[in-house]
């Protein structure tokens, strides 16, 4: 737990070894604990009344039953909610966004991916994020407003109904909901196993540097 | 691995926690406490898994509390639900109860009375026929479930704050809290500003026939701000109170505002 707590003096001492700023992996580690909460409090709720064919193993659900289901997750969606508006205020306000995910343009993505995918991406330099990261970083964030919306407009659709109106109705929110959430699960697995690949991107979530 | 264990077998690990909290200086568990509302913290003190702890559980009933309050602060009296064309419902309009349709409630509406008790100035029990010459309205609403799934529906009946006014009902009280013919006692509290909402009715017709035995007959209390379990079927009675007294989904820990 140590190594979390960067202090101030610290950071400004050596400017350019420091990868992520000290706020950037708090908020990180809090919305991963929140999402995971969330999904799996979540797949607890889906199988009360599946979409699809399918339901998800219990052993991969949070809270017992439906109702230990929606107590976690409406708890834990305060944690995501308030993490990942104070999120997106800082990374507007800080220029960090701008700085670190655009510009994003189709060649750079697609020469980016070629070069992925025949193991030539470089990571030397994990200041500057490649386009692939650039596209799927600024895509979750998208997806992730998208989640908060149509969860906040099942979960009031009286109160909140234009949120609602915004999916159409409430039956196709719950589509997007879904759909959000595989999405998420989707990137969490390339994600991780990314990380692993690049250890010191791991350590750099973790220690800074 | 080997989970180094200093609990006596036998020992309901809730109760030994629940114990040694008494014999704590005031403080002291006031700060442990608060403590537990850390995940972390609470991995530590009970040694066993958070998802089934009693900390975690105890945590949980706090934020849902919470969100009691949240729900209330942003229920807005004259948001109405929205409204849909005949050609919206959900035909056939599910039956759900947590009991098979041959067990659900078989009332005889001659004999039924629906009575009425609490703050309330007039305590005279009401005949099916008495309640079916007040003034009926039709609204067709989306019912949403606690599950998720939801269907739209045709109701017919009179507004429940119509009733409450000409009962003289205390309206400054908490709750109204209904009672009905279920074999285990359903119940559920309804906050009064639910209860006095435009669209909270007494239900006696579906799809303009009378409520039929799997829609709650002879009445059922639609409140189309509220998920449908605490849309009461089979009512028998209601209570007019300032006392929070449970309900057959929000005692198992259902939300009990569980506003939409």
């Amino acid at each position: 737990m140590s190594s979390l707590t960067v202090t101030d003096e610290q950071v400004s001492a050596t400017p350019a070894k420091v990868i992520q700023p000290a706020w950037v992996r708090v908020m990180h580690w809090i919305n991963a604990l929140a999402m995971i909460l969330m999904i799996l409090s979540g797949w607890q709720i889906y199988n009360a009344s599946p979409l699809f064919g399918f339901s998800f193993p219990r052993e991969y659900t949070l809270g017992g039953w439906l109702g230990g289901g929606l107590l976690w997750h409406f708890a834990a969606m305060w944690l995501l909610m308030i993490n990942g508006l104070a999120y997106l205020i800082t990374g507007f306000a800080t220029g960090r966004f701008r700085k670190k995910l655009l510009p994003i343009t189709p060649s750079g993505v697609l020469h980016d991916v070629r070069a992925a995918l025949t193991f030539k991406l470089g990571h030397d330099d994990l200041t500057v994020y490649n386009y692939v990261q650039r596209l799927l970083y600024a895509g979750i964030i998208v997806v992730g407003v998208l989640i908060v919306l149509s969860g906040l407009g099942m979960w009031k659709p009286v109160q909140l109904y234009y949120l609602v109106m915004l999916f159409g109705d409430y039956p196709t929110a719950r589509y997007v909901h879904f759909f959000c959430m595989a999405a998420i699960c989707a990137f969490l697995v390339i994600h991780v196993l990314l990380a692993l690949l690049v250890p010191k991107s791991l350590r750099a979530m973790i220690i800074g540097r | 691995m080997a989970k180094r264990s200093f609990l006596i077998p036998g020992v309901d690990k809730r109760l030994l926690i629940k114990d040694s909290l008494k014999t704590m200086p005031d403080l002291t568990r006031r700060r442990f406490i608060a403590g537990g509302a850390s995940l972390g913290a609470l991995t530590l003190l009970t040694g066993c898994d958070v998802v089934d702890s009693s900390s975690a559980e105890e945590m949980l009933k706090q934020v849902s509390k919470f969100n009691d309050a949240v729900q209330s602060f942003i229920f807005n009296p004259d948001a109405l639900a929205p409204t849909f064309p005949e050609s919206a419902i959900t035909k056939p309009f599910p039956f759900n109860a947590y009991y098979d349709l041959d067990d659900a409630p078989d009332v005889d509406g001659k004999d039924w009375k629906l009575e009425v008790r609490g703050l309330v100035d007039n305590k005279k029990s009401w005949t099916l026929d008495e309640l079916y010459q007040l003034p009926q309205v039709t609204q067709i609403t989306r019912h949403i479930c606690v599950e998720g799934w939801s269907a739209i529906g045709s109701w017919t009946g009179t507004p429940l704050r119509d009733f409450l006014k000409l009962i003289g009902a205390d309206t400054r009280a908490k709750y109204v809290w209904f009672q009905c013919a279920d074999k285990d006692g359903y119940n559920s509290p309804l906050d009064m500003r639910s209860a006095l909402h435009p669209q909270t009715q007494m239900t006696f017709k579906y799809a303009n026939e009378i409520l039929p035995r799997a829609y709650g007959f002879p009445m059922k209390i639609r409140v189309p701000t509220k998920l449908g379990f605490k849309n009461p079927k089979y009512v028998v009675s209601m209570e007019v109170t300032n006392d929070y007294k449970g309900g057959y989904w929000e005692d198992q820990g259902y939300n009990s505002f569980s506003g939409s």
